[in-house]
């Protein structure tokens, strides 16, 4: 009913703005608007370099556009006056209600349709400010300075191992990367709200989940060279990491295929009543596939305790936000399945920390699926066999890679707190780019795995006809050794 | 699901309805509505809700409602059921067993009346089975859930009146197995699921007619007991293969060429496979048999080959 009030008030304005400016017209989808994802943002959101900021009665009638459909026809809206107060809608005339499979709904003679959005944009929670100060006023989930720091250290890993695993790939000593450029806090401070215990679904940009529960450079290493110590065995590209140990599901490139199995894991720990949660991760492409539906739909009916984390970071390759979803967004879909959601400055550590921390806590005690949605930007390109710059501009990427910074921006607040000084930044940054290069030396000259881990693991037990297929393999190779690479053990 | 508090079952109405062939009639009752678990329509979802769950050390049944809907999870099932333990270097197994009534029914039209064991046969990972007869259909089931690998075990619609006398106790049948149906010197015909009754009716006719062919439901269709068939081969020499399955990259086709592959040797004959046409199933009744094999055919096999 509110949804309905909110209609008739909002028309009301677009009917106020109308009349003061009566040359504009509803802007066509396809033709004005600019492609960046914050066009419509709050007024007192500056906006995405690139783009001029709207006058102040374009925005009204932006807002209020979408509820000028909402009355039945021209002339009724017309012979409304300025001075109309807005209906108190919640019962219409009519008090009447009736029952129907679902539950009690109350009746209402007038005929209107919910608009397609709110109006105003779901407004994002921060704590920091763009130089690392807190926002007066601002609720956050204290950290204690070990944490804290551990948190910057980490983020600032992450960032050095990505450049330098992606120059690897540029070398050919990899085959492929993909960078978490930008996403930093995201990865790092959602990390560190969670659990040792509670189960990593992810997509394939949280190799800094990964990174905070433990996992070595030298392993990340391993895996990218798919050497013999990768945990893979060598059998996935880079990138591709999974250790049940730290309870992160080795990565599977489909799609949010992930999001109806943290449906199952979560189900399986509501069965086992455990103290853990599920956390899934996907980005902005992944809410278009079915499975994204399904799996929310599922985590609500089961009453499953998992957190639907989206980074929204605006591009699914080439496509951007606004050729992805006409949707406010991800974090507005939660309610269509009866799911809490918060959204949230995914730039902003401290920000997603304590969100996700307040999230695991309602997925916990309250048996109940949560949708959190962090705002960001994907800086680098969506991973070595993209160039970026051929779809979208260099100066926005270039703003958002120094002024929106995560990691600068927490570096201030850190440092802020006399945490942190410059010289243990610069003996930070140098040990872990000496520790990166040699893991990376130490990857690339241990063996490969041998020709038996081809046939391995496709069944608990070697089937007989893959003992067949790898004898022939051997006999093969036996034969002829010249056609096959001398370094790879039989 | 007595013995074992990881086993669970997922699906489309198989609660309290008992699901949709009453597979799981009253289980609800005894287990609770979570460890047997109504889903919303998704299948490609539920079955990765499947694995997830696997992937933590449950063992998920999931019941497609019917195996045709399975094709919705095609994704999940190959992409990660088939892969999860392989990629993941060992790490993560997933112990699913997927079920569902399939093959072709009586005028149940195309879409609930596919034959789609081939589709899902080149799935690495994945292991396939399927049961004809009460006793079997209890013993593989068994197995199936028992298994650290993803099973899917195929149902046939028209079996599920079938009524026999079977243990009380509990049995576990290998999966990997054939079952000798009817042993015979003359030629060796190799079914599985409905089509081994078309196959025992011919039998009957077969008989009287003088021959005395040996009947093998091989019920393992990935991998094929290749020990049976074999033993059976080298007694025989003649090969029939009877299934309800596509002519066109059947479960036949591929029975074929392992046979050709291991026992050419003991063949006498070229090795004939009937199966069903390369339609979908039509509804009226006469199209409908015409599509599937019907033991006039094997008959006429049987006679063609034993010249």
């Amino acid at each position: 009913m509110a949804a309905l009030w909110l209609a008739r008030a909002s028309s009301q304005m677009a009917r106020r703005a109308a009349r003061r400016h009566p040359s504009l017209r509803r802007p066509s989808r396809h033709g004005g608007a600019p492609a960046s994802p914050w066009l419509l943002g709050p007024a007192a959101q500056p906006p995405v370099l690139g783009s001029p900021p709207l006058p102040a009665a374009e925005r009204a009638f932006r807002r209020g556009f979408c509820s000028v459909r909402s009355f039945a026809g021209e002339s009724s809206a017309a012979a409304a006056s300025d001075e109309e107060e807005p209906e108190k809608g919640f019962a219409g005339g009519d008090q009447q209600a009736l029952d129907f499979p679902g539950g009690k709904v109350s009746l209402v003679a007038e005929m209107n349709f919910l608009p397609e959005s709110h109006g105003e944009r779901i407004s994002c929670y921060r704590v920091l400010d763009d130089d690392g100060r807190t926002i007066s006023g601002s609720r956050f989930q204290e950290v204690s300075k070990e944490v804290a720091l551990k948190m910057y250290s980490e983020m600032v890993t992450l960032q050095i191992m990505d450049n330098i695993f992606y120059e690897a790939q540029r070398q050919g000593r990899i085959s492929f990367y993909l960078t978490s450029n930008g996403e930093e806090a995201i990865n790092i401070a959602s990390a560190a709200a969670l659990s040792a215990d509670d189960i990593v679904l992810p997509q394939y940009r949280e190799p800094g989940v990964l990174l905070w529960r433990g996992f070595t450079l030298q392993e990340f290493a391993n895996q990218c060279f798919g050497n013999n110590m990768d945990y893979g065995k060598g059998r996935q590209m880079p990138i591709h990491y999974g250790s049940n140990r730290l309870n992160y599901f080795t990565v599977s490139s489909p799609i949010a295929t992930q999001l109806p199995q943290a449906v199952g894991a979560a189900y399986s720990l509501k069965m086992d009543k455990k103290d853990a949660c599920a956390i899934t991760y996907f980005g902005d492409g992944g809410t278009s596939e079915g499975d994204f539906h399904a799996a929310l739909n599922f985590a609500a009916v089961m009453e499953a305790p998992v957190i639907f984390f989206c980074r929204n970071n605006g591009w699914a390759i080439s496509t951007p936000t606004t050729e992805q979803f006409r949707s406010d967004g991800v974090v507005v879909r939660g309610q269509a399945y009866g799911i809490r959601g918060i959204r949230v400055d995914g730039n902003d550590a401290l920000a997603v920390y304590s969100a996700v921390h307040a999230a695991r806590e309602m997925a916990i005690t309250e048996g109940r699926p949560i949708l959190v949605e962090a705002l960001t930007y994907r800086v680098g390109h969506h991973s070595t066999s993209d160039d970026s710059t051929k779809y979208r501009p260099v100066d926005e990427i270039e703003h958002w890679r120094t002024a929106r910074d995560p990691i600068s921006r927490y570096r201030k607040w850190v440092q802020g707190n006399d945490w942190w000084s410059d010289s243990e930044e610069s003996e930070l940054r140098n040990r872990v780019r000496k520790e990166l290069l040699q893991a990376i030396q130490v990857a690339e000259r241990m063996p490969k795995p041998p020709v038996s881990e081809l046939f391995t693991d496709v069944y608990d037990q070697i089937p007989s006809n893959l003992q067949e297929q790898e004898q022939l393999l051997r006999d093969t190779i036996m034969k002829h050794p010249a056609d096959y690479p001398t370094d790879v053990p039989v | 699901m007595k013995l074992d508090p990881t086993v669970c079952v997922f699906g489309e109405d198989v609660g309290h309805y008992g699901g949709s062939y009453k597979v799981t009639k009253g289980l609800a009752d005894m287990f609770g509505d979570l460890r047997v678990l109504d889903t919303p329509i998704a299948e490609n979802s539920f079955t990765g809700m499947g694995v997830g769950a696997g992937m933590k050390g449950l063992r998920p049944v999931v019941e497609g409602m019917n195996m045709g809907f399975l094709l919705l999870a095609y994704n999940q099932i190959s992409n990660n059921c088939g892969m999860l333990h392989y990629t993941s270097g060992g790490q993560f197994k997933i112990p699913v067993v997927i079920r569902g009534p399939g093959g072709v029914g009586r005028q149940l039209g195309a879409e609930h009346s596919q034959r789609l064991e081939s589709y899902f046969q080149s799935i690495p990972g994945l292991q396939m089975v399927a049961c004809s007869t009460p006793y079997n259909a209890k013993g593989l089931m068994k197995a199936a859930i028992r298994s650290e690998n993803p099973v899917v075990l195929f149902e046939h619609v028209l079996l599920y009146n079938l009524k026999e006398k079977i243990p009380d106790e509990e049995y576990v049948l290998c999966l990997e197995e054939a079952e000798m149906v009817r042993p015979g010197e003359h030629v060796t015909i190799l079914t599985y699921s409905r089509m081994r009754y078309h196959v025992m009716q011919a039998a009957k006719t077969l008989v009287d007619k003088g021959y005395d062919p040996e009947v093998i439901d091989i019920r393992s269709l990935k991998p094929f007991d290749l020990h049976t068939i074999g033993n059976s081969i080298k007694k025989t020499h003649r090969v029939l293969i009877v299934e309800e399955c596509m002519r066109t990259g059947g479960i036949g086709a591929s029975l074929r060429s392992a046979i050709i592959d291991n026992f050419w040797d003991y063949l006498d004959a070229p090795i004939m496979c009937l199966s069903s046409q390369d339609v979908p199933t039509p509804y009226a009744s006469t199209l409908e048999d015409a599509t599937v094999v019907q033991p006039a055919q094997i008959v006429a096999a049987v006679e063609q080959i034993c010249q």
